[in-house]
């Protein structure tokens, strides 16, 4: 009986030893990755947060090729990842719009000009069943469905039907940029809101089951997560013909809702950065942006 | 024998120490939800929170559409799960023959082991076309698609908890009613179903507490539409629950930020309605059986 009791607590003890030891096992592994990547090469990726997933598919896919060279991303904004630039934190900034003046101007008291690379497009397609005879809508005809002063398809030339809207949910950065360039026209002091009826949808997924099944249905979404079995709606600007989104009219700058994805270096880029921008325009790093969703930049 | 004691002393501190971790845990988790929702209060104006739009990118955080939305929707799923729940446990518990019985139980056991993701699916698929179109609705995505598929999720709790309470009455009373002429229909409804109204009770209320914090279902086919729900009609419009806000919302959102807090606040809601139900249920529990004593004594 004695030695059974002891034995019962020393058992316990080693319980408790082995429970201290792997606790001080995971502390150990983070520190330990963190020295490996101080071996090889590190980049330092900061900036939109529209860009951060494609920017983390290219660091992981550069990684597996040349694994000597590490590209740590991080998300935080396009203002974020810019101000980083300046203040010589980050190697790469990310930006979802083209850098400001003011940016430029910071950037050259600290003695360098920001080079500029279009990495990738983002056009956004409008969506609607294919049972839906609507063909064709104006951005401002966008804008006024969206933010509820249009309500039934039969005022933009449609049956009579309500309108249901359907948006991405606000976090995402689709809805922001269809926020700011087509409800608001990209006008500083417009202040129009999504109707609150909007149905905000978690995934893409959500907005391609909806539409497909209701006739009622409007929604955008990137044009890579368009599939065939949904309608896309031609969109023209004031005055301007009507225009399907496609990989060709997001390129020549026809097609109105679309914008550019950037990434600024501190002056011309050199050595391993050099190499690994020359590969983000290469076509297996183009090949990732169609993937995700994005319009690859041609060549 | 003596030396004995040490180990005993441990394994019952041990004991002691698991129980009492519940409360701890609890604690800790009001700590926590107060402590990231607390500044939320500080930094937002009231008439703010109190306010119908919630658009938290640009500094709407009106709490009221979600609150509604959460209320709409369990309401719904209660009045579809409890009637269904309650009068299943009875068919499984007094009326079903032994081998319905013995097939019934471990499906109902099982539904309750859908991931509520799956779930969430089959309301894609299914619910969502057949609600509009049966219905004549704008869209189906709606509170009503969320209430039946959290009806769904919260029907084995009722099923399950009830038909235990069921059966836990005496079989002396079913048989005293039996023997005083009563039929079958008339012992379950007047004599089993009262006796055992208690349990029946608080299985509602745990499947009311599971539907209030269900998310991954209502985030699926409710819509997600923040409108300030107004009278019995919202029930066929697309809702916006706190559940769903928090899981939508918390992934992209900058740590510390004001909308950060107010996410946190929505959690102080949500246990504070959590709890409510709970005590509702133990004073209803308590209150019953201080007057079963003082009918018995």
């Amino acid at each position: 009986m004695v030695t059974m009791s002891v034995s019962r607590c020393r058992s316990l003890t080693w319980a408790l030893l082995l429970a201290a030891s792997l606790l001080a096992g995971c502390q150990r592994t983070s520190g330990a990755g963190e020295e490996a990547n101080a071996a090889g090469t590190t980049i330092q990726d900061q900036g939109s947060d529209t860009l951060v997933n494609l920017a983390l598919a290219w660091a992981e896919a550069y990684h597996q090729e040349y694994p000597d060279v590490t590209v740590s991303v991080t998300g935080g904004g396009s203002g974020a990842g810019l101000a980083a630039l300046v203040n010589g934190t980050t190697d790469i900034a990310n930006a979802s719009r083209p850098i400001k003046p003011e940016e430029i101007e910071q950037a050259r008291a600290k003695g360098f000009t920001p080079q500029e690379l279009v990495v990738a497009r983002d056009a956004i397609a409008v969506l609607v069943n294919p049972g839906n005879p609507v063909d064709e809508l104006t951005l401002v005809q966008v804008a006024d469905i969206f933010s509820g002063r249009i309500s039934n398809w039969r005022e933009v030339g449609g049956e009579d039907r309500p309108i249901v809207r359907l948006s991405r949910e606000t976090n995402s950065g689709t809805h922001v940029y269809f926020l700011e360039h087509v409800l608001r026209r990209g006008e500083n002091g417009n202040e129009t809101l999504f109707s609150t009826d909007t149905l905000l949808l978690p995934s893409s997924e959500g907005i391609s089951a909806e539409i497909r099944q209701n006739p009622n249905a409007i929604g955008y979404d990137g044009l890579g997560y368009v599939t065939p079995d949904l309608k896309v709606v031609a969109v023209a600007e004031a005055g301007m013909p009507f225009i399907l989104p496609s990989i060709q009219t997001v390129n020549d700058g026809t097609y109105p809702i679309a914008r550019d994805l950037y990434m600024y270096t501190a002056g011309e880029p050199d050595g391993v950065l050099a190499d690994y921008l020359r590969w983000i325009l290469g076509p297996e790093a183009q090949a990732l942006v169609a993937s995700l969703g994005f319009v690859p930049v041609e060549p | 024998m003596r030396a004995s004691r040490p180990a005993e002393f441990v394994i019952v501190q041990l004991i002691r120490a698991a129980g009492f971790s519940a409360i701890v845990f609890v604690g800790l988790i009001l700590f926590f939800l107060a402590r990231e929702g607390g500044p939320a209060l500080l930094e937002v104006p009231l008439d703010t929170l109190l306010a119908g739009r919630w658009y938290p990118i640009e500094g709407y955080f009106g709490l009221l559409p979600l609150l509604g939305g959460t209320l709409v929707i369990t309401l719904g799923a209660t009045a579809i799960a409890a009637p269904l729940g309650v009068l299943t446990a009875v068919y499984v518990a007094e009326v079903a023959p032994r081998w319905a019985r013995e097939v019934l139980k471990p499906l109902i056991e099982l539904l309750a082991g859908i991931p509520s993701v799956a779930l969430g699916f089959i309301g894609i698929l299914v619910f969502v076309p057949v609600i509009r179109t049966t219905l004549g609705l704008p869209t189906g995505l709606s509170a009503l698609t969320g209430a039946i598929l959290l009806g769904l999720i919260a029907i084995p709790t009722i099923v399950s908890v009830a038909e235990d309470a069921i059966d836990a009455v005496p079989r002396t009373y079913r048989d005293a009613a039996l023997a005083l002429g009563a039929t079958d229909w008339q012992t379950i409804w007047r004599v089993t179903v009262p006796a055992a109204r208690t349990g029946i009770t608080t299985a509602i209320m745990l499947g009311v507490g599971r539907a209030i914090g269900e998310t991954m279902a209502v985030m699926m086919v409710t819509g997600n539409a923040p409108v300030l729900p107004s009278g019995l009609q919202a029930l066929f419009h697309p809702v916006r629950a706190m559940t769903a806000t928090i899981a939508a919302e918390m992934g992209e959102v900058a740590n510390g930020s004001t909308h950060y807090h107010v996410l946190f606040l929505i959690g102080v809601v949500l246990f504070v309605i959590t709890l409510a139900v709970n005590l509702v249920a133990a004073s209803i529990v308590f209150r019953q059986r201080k007057r079963a004593e003082r009918i018995l004594s």
